[in-house]
C-alpha cells in the first residue's frame, strides 16, 4: 500500500533539503534536492512496502551530493564568484545563515554525520550505514561536528532568536 | 518533519517553507517532462464544494467531492493507477477553466480528453452512454438501461452511477427515477438538485428555442 508521493515530498522534503544544504551551498543544494526527489520519484513504484522512507531519501541525497560535490572539483576553478558579482534580477534568495556554512566547512564525516544525524533525524546506526564505518564511528563524529559548531558559535541563543538572523 | 535534535540547529528552519514551494514545483514540472508524473492533481472552488481533480497524461481521470475524502480518493489513485502522483495544477488547467464557466452558467458542453481507466466493463458502457445525455434534459435509469441493450439492468445503472469516477463531467446527475424522485447521487442529494437547477435556468433563460 503506497503512499502518494505528494505525502512523501511533503513529509520529507524539509529534512532533505536540510541534508543538501548541510553539505552543498546554494543553488547546487536546491539542485541536489531536485534530483533526489526525481530519482526517488522513478524508483518509488518498486520500493518496498514498510521500508524506511526517510533513510532511503537521505541516502539518495547523500549520493546526489556527492555527485554535485565531484562535478564542483571538476568545473574550471578560478572564475570570479559570480553569483555574488552579478546583480541579475532572479528570484530573491533568503540570506544564507552562517551556521550552513560553518556546517559545510566541518571536515566530510563530521558534516555528514551532524547533518543525517541532527538533521534529518535518522539514527546513528543508520548513519553508519549511509557514511560507512561503525556506529560508534557515526556518533563520534557527530558529536566532534556539533562541538565545533558550538566552538564556533559561543552563544548559541543568538543564532535561534529570529531578528539575530535578518539584522 | 523531524526537528534538529540539538538546539543550536534552531535557526536554519527560518525560509524553509518558501523554499519547498518553490522546489515543489520545479519538481512537479520536471517529473513532467520526464514522463514521471503519473497523476497529476489540484483542487477548485465551486458551488457545490471543493472539487478534487486528477489527470493522467491521457486525460482527465477523476473528479471527486468533499463528501468522497480527498485524501482518502489519492490513496485510491495511488493503489489502482500508480503512486507516482504529485500535486500539478498546470495539466488541469482546461479543466478548471471549463468547470468554472460550466457553474457560471457558460458552458453547456466540455471538451477534455477523458481516462475512463477507473470504470470496466457494463459501468464503462454505462458512462458513455450518459455523455449522450444533452445539457438540461434527464433520463430515467430504466431509459439509460434500455439504451444500453440490457433493459433489466436498472440497478447496475445506479450503481455505475454511484461509481461513477468523473461526475459533472460525464453527467449521471442528469439521471433521475422513473417516479420523478432525484434517486441518488456521488455529490449527496443537495449537489444532484443544484446542478439541476443551474442547468434548468440555463435552459430557459438563455435558449427557449431550442427543443
Amino acid at each position: 500500500m503506497k503512499r502518494p508521493f505528494e505525502e512523501i515530498v511533503a513529509q520529507h522534503g524539509p529534512t532533505v533539503l536540510r541534508v543538501c544544504r548541510a553539505v552543498l551551498a546554494r543553488p547546487d543544494a536546491d539542485d541536489a534536492w531536485s534530483e533526489t526527489f526525481l530519482a526517488a520519484m522513478r524508483a518509488y513504484s518498486d520500493l518496498a512496502d514498510g521500508a524506511n522512507i526517510e533513510a532511503w531519501l537521505v541516502t539518495i541525497a547523500h549520493h546526489k551530493a556527492i555527485d554535485s560535490l565531484r562535478a564542483q572539483s571538476r568545473r574550471a576553478v578560478p572564475v570570479a564568484n559570480i553569483d555574488e558579482t552579478s546583480s541579475n534580477a532572479s528570484a530573491w534568495e533568503p540570506p544564507e545563515n552562517d551556521l550552513w556554512a560553518a556546517l559545510r566547512a566541518l571536515p566530510t564525516k563530521q558534516r555528514q554525520a551532524v547533518a543525517y544525524h541532527h538533521l534529518a533525524g535518522l539514527p546513528y546506526a543508520e548513519v553508519a550505514t549511509i557514511i560507512g564505518g561503525s556506529t560508534d564511528a557515526a556518533r563520534r563524529a557527530a558529536y566532534d561536528g556539533v562541538r565545533t559548531l558550538r566552538r564556533r558559535y559561543r552563544d548559541p541563543q543568538q543564532l535561534t532568536s529570529r531578528e539575530g538572523i535578518h539584522s | 518533519m523531524i526537528n534538529p535534535t540539538d538546539p543550536i540547529f534552531d535557526s536554519i528552519t527560518h525560509d524553509e517553507a518558501d523554499t519547498m514551494a518553490r522546489l515543489h514545483d520545479r519538481l512537479a514540472a520536471a517529473a513532467d517532462v520526464d514522463r514521471l508524473l503519473d497523476v497529476a492533481y489540484r483542487t477548485v472552488d465551486s458551488p457545490v464544494g471543493t472539487l478534487l481533480l486528477a489527470a493522467t497524461d491521457q486525460g482527465l481521470l477523476r473528479i471527486a467531492y468533499q463528501l468522497e475524502n480527498h485524501d482518502q480518493v489519492l490513496q485510491t489513485l495511488s493503489e489502482r493507477v500508480s503512486p507516482r502522483i504529485l500535486y500539478a495544477p498546470r495539466r488541469l488547467d482546461q479543466v478548471a477553466r471549463q468547470l468554472a464557466e460550466y457553474f457560471a452558467g457558460d458552458r453547456r458542453d466540455f471538451v477534455l480528453p477523458l481516462d475512463f481507466r477507473l470504470a470496466h466493463g457494463f459501468r464503462r458502457e454505462v458512462l458513455a452512454r450518459l455523455v449522450m445525455i444533452d445539457y438540461g434534459h434527464t433520463e430515467t435509469y430504466s431509459q439509460v438501461a434500455a439504451a444500453t441493450g440490457h433493459p433489466r439492468a436498472v440497478r447496475a445503472v445506479g450503481t455505475a452511477c454511484a461509481t461513477n469516477p468523473l461526475p459533472v463531467i460525464v453527467p449521471c446527475h442528469r439521471v433521475l427515477r422513473s417516479d420523478g424522485q432525484l434517486g441518488g447521487y456521488v455529490g449527496g442529494l443537495p449537489t444532484k438538485a443544484a446542478l439541476l437547477s443551474l442547468e434548468a435556468g440555463q435552459y430557459s433563460d438563455t435558449s427557449p428555442a431550442m427543443r
